[in-house]
């Protein structure tokens, strides 16, 4: 800036240049949805004489019927609905089960430190960092055991015991920012454990809580390791199901029906995306960027 | 004393209430991470091929493991894909950071649009992916009907190329990963040093080049620890768009691991393919949570 505000020549074209620059990637993170929305409106006759942006001249929601209600997957002629609800199936109780038990985890490692918690937290914390193919095999293994391999319950169990790791890091590194003088006087007056987890830490954890749930969400919603590896047919999440429809080698590929499922199968996720963008942000830069 | 000393149920209880809530978590710690990575190092070194079998071999799977063409390749893959991914990810989530640090109008607008990508699944990502990037009706279609008739682009299917196709949809999805991360490290810089250096007769460019950006070091730092531990676990994006192929030309050492241990049956070596994986996330994941918990506990 030079004085009196007035901008030279050389500062107002730097300024052009930086929103060109910017407006230029909107279009290329936008390009990919935009394409996705008007393939899955298109019919099959229109994408093969268009090209991928040409808008749709007699929009359908053909592919869209199909998609949900009568695409092919795998053996089954039901379309990506079923899917859809086994993923819901798995993400709602997975999430609520780590969530609680991480919160109650984050609590004792910060309040009610032991000997020998602050090592429990680092090797937790190494827990986040797996490849998770390094579990695979014991996990198929051990779910055959427990006679919960391919259902619904099983995968229930692994997203939350994989999940704990995380949850119990947030809330940790959450609570450890609430003062220990507000627990302590809290001791002092004769309240106990779950009093205090109840009267005093919860009612001001709703940021946390909110990171928590959607990380969690996002996380487990868009597993594909898992359900490919741990579910079977039926039970099978709707990210293995867009898989296989995508990746069939039948004779007619239908890109619009692909299109139109991979949309739905993205709508939670962006849902919760657009709809507490906030928090979203905060979970993926927690623990990554100091401070 | 003597009062003090006696012992109390209810004391007692109220002491060891916090281990005991954490005890299942502990258990499960113990069972389900580090239980299952040392058994997963057992079957590696076992001779179980379909079936579990746990005859000790020692290395031997090891030996075999690197005589197998497709690990080169998976690994060879690894190398190329998170060199590009980790590098252009860095260098454009930095730019835009940089230009969105302008005092942009619509700046919350322009964040939530690069960012949206990280809330879709990989699957999502590669399906439309795969569909741009087909040779029939995609990219190459829409340049051509453009009016460039000789246009050819067809790597998704072109086996030298294919892998450069998961790195241009991995840098779509991710780069707005980094864009904040570095945001966030220049929100937090101090704008007083910006504008002594203006008041002394440096430009802006020079500003961000000489002082400001080598100040991002932790950040830099950060970015290249997350981005290598996406690429080394990227699994679902070289399923969905490319299937490992053509051939196993993109494979990378998590589609070996899932096809050896999953779908061909030989345990063993997916067993110590997943270990080789497991020791080169440890080998950029430890040095980083030492010196990462060692300077938070010298703030």
């Amino acid at each position: 800036m030079t004085e009196g505000g007035q901008k030279t020549y050389a500062e107002r074209l730097a300024r052009a240049v930086v929103y060109v620059v910017l407006l230029l990637f909107v279009v290329y993170f936008l390009a990919p949805l935009f394409i996705m929305i008007i393939t899955s409106i298109k019919p099959m006759s229109e994408i093969r004489t268009g090209t991928l942006i040409s808008l749709p001249r007699s929009p359908t929601v053909e592919p869209w019927l199909k998609a949900w209600g009568s695409a092919t997957i795998g053996v089954s002629n039901e379309g990506i609905k079923g899917f859809f609800v086994n993923s819901l199936k798995i993400t709602i109780p997975a999430v609520l089960i780590s969530t609680l038990i991480g919160a109650v985890n984050g609590y004792v490692l910060s309040k009610w430190k032991f000997k020998g918690s602050d090592a429990f937290f680092a090797m937790l914390l190494l827990g986040c960092f797996i490849p998770f193919q390094v579990i695979l095999l014991p996990m198929a293994r051990t779910l055959g055991l427990l006679g919960i391999s391919g259902t619904t319950a099983g995968l229930v169990l692994v997203h939350t015991v994989y999940g704990l790791a995380f949850t119990t890091l947030f809330f940790r590194n959450f609570y450890v920012g609430i003062p220990d003088e507000l627990v302590n006087a809290a001791k002092i007056d004769g309240a106990g454990f779950w009093r205090i987890f109840w009267k005093i830490m919860l009612p001001v954890s709703k940021p946390i809580i909110m990171v928590t749930i959607i990380w969690q969400t996002t996380q487990i919603w868009n597993d594909f390791l898992f359900g490919v590896c741990f579910s079977t047919g039926e039970t099978q999440p709707v990210t293995v199901a867009l898989n296989n429809l995508v990746n069939t080698s039948s004779a007619v590929k239908e890109y619009n029906v692909d299109m139109a499922a991979a949309i739905i199968a993205a709508i939670p996720t962006l849902f919760v995306y657009f709809a507490a963008g906030k928090y979203f942000v905060r979970g993926l830069t927690a623990g990554a960027v100091k401070g | 004393m003597s009062e003090a000393k006696r012992f109390n149920p209810l004391d007692y209880l109220e002491r060891t209430l916090p281990k005991l809530v954490i005890a299942p978590s502990f258990m499960a710690m113990m069972v389900f991470i580090y239980g299952f990575i040392l058994w997963t190092v057992y079957i590696s070194m076992s001779k179980s091929t379909f079936l579990p079998n746990y005859d000790f071999v020692g290395l031997i799977q090891y030996v075999k493991l690197w005589r197998i063409e497709r690990w080169y390749v998976a690994c060879k893959n690894l190398l190329i894909y998170g060199g590009l991914f980790i590098s252009v990810c860095i260098a454009l989530g930095l730019l835009l950071a940089i230009f969105l640090d302008q005092k942009i109008r619509l700046e919350g607008v322009l964040r939530s649009v690069y960012l949206y990508p990280l809330s879709l699944s990989f699957v999502v990502t590669g399906t439309a992916w795969r569909w741009m990037l087909n040779p029939g009706l995609g990219l190459e279609k829409l340049v051509r009907d453009l009016g460039w008739e000789s246009f050819k682009f067809d790597w998704l299917v072109n086996s030298e190329m294919a892998i450069y196709t998961v790195v241009i949809a991995a840098v779509w999805q991710s780069t707005g990963f980094v864009m904040a991360m570095f945001l966030a490290g220049l929100r937090g810089f101090d704008s007083s040093i910006i504008k002594a250096a203006q008041v002394d007769g440096a430009s802006l460019p020079r500003i961000y080049w000489k002082i400001i950006i080598p100040s991002m070091r932790p950040v830099f730092f950060g970015a290249v620890i997350i981005l290598t531990h996406i690429a080394i676990k990227s699994f679902d994006l070289v399923v969905v768009l490319t299937r490992g192929g053509p051939g196993y030309s993109t494979d990378l050492p998590a589609t070996f691991m899932y096809a050896y241990a999953f779908t061909r049956g030989r345990l063993a070596l997916g067993a110590a393919s997943a270990t080789m994986m497991f020791m080169m996330v440890m080998a950029i994941i430890i040095p980083y949570l030492y010196s990462e918990l060692r300077s938070r506990s010298n703030d």
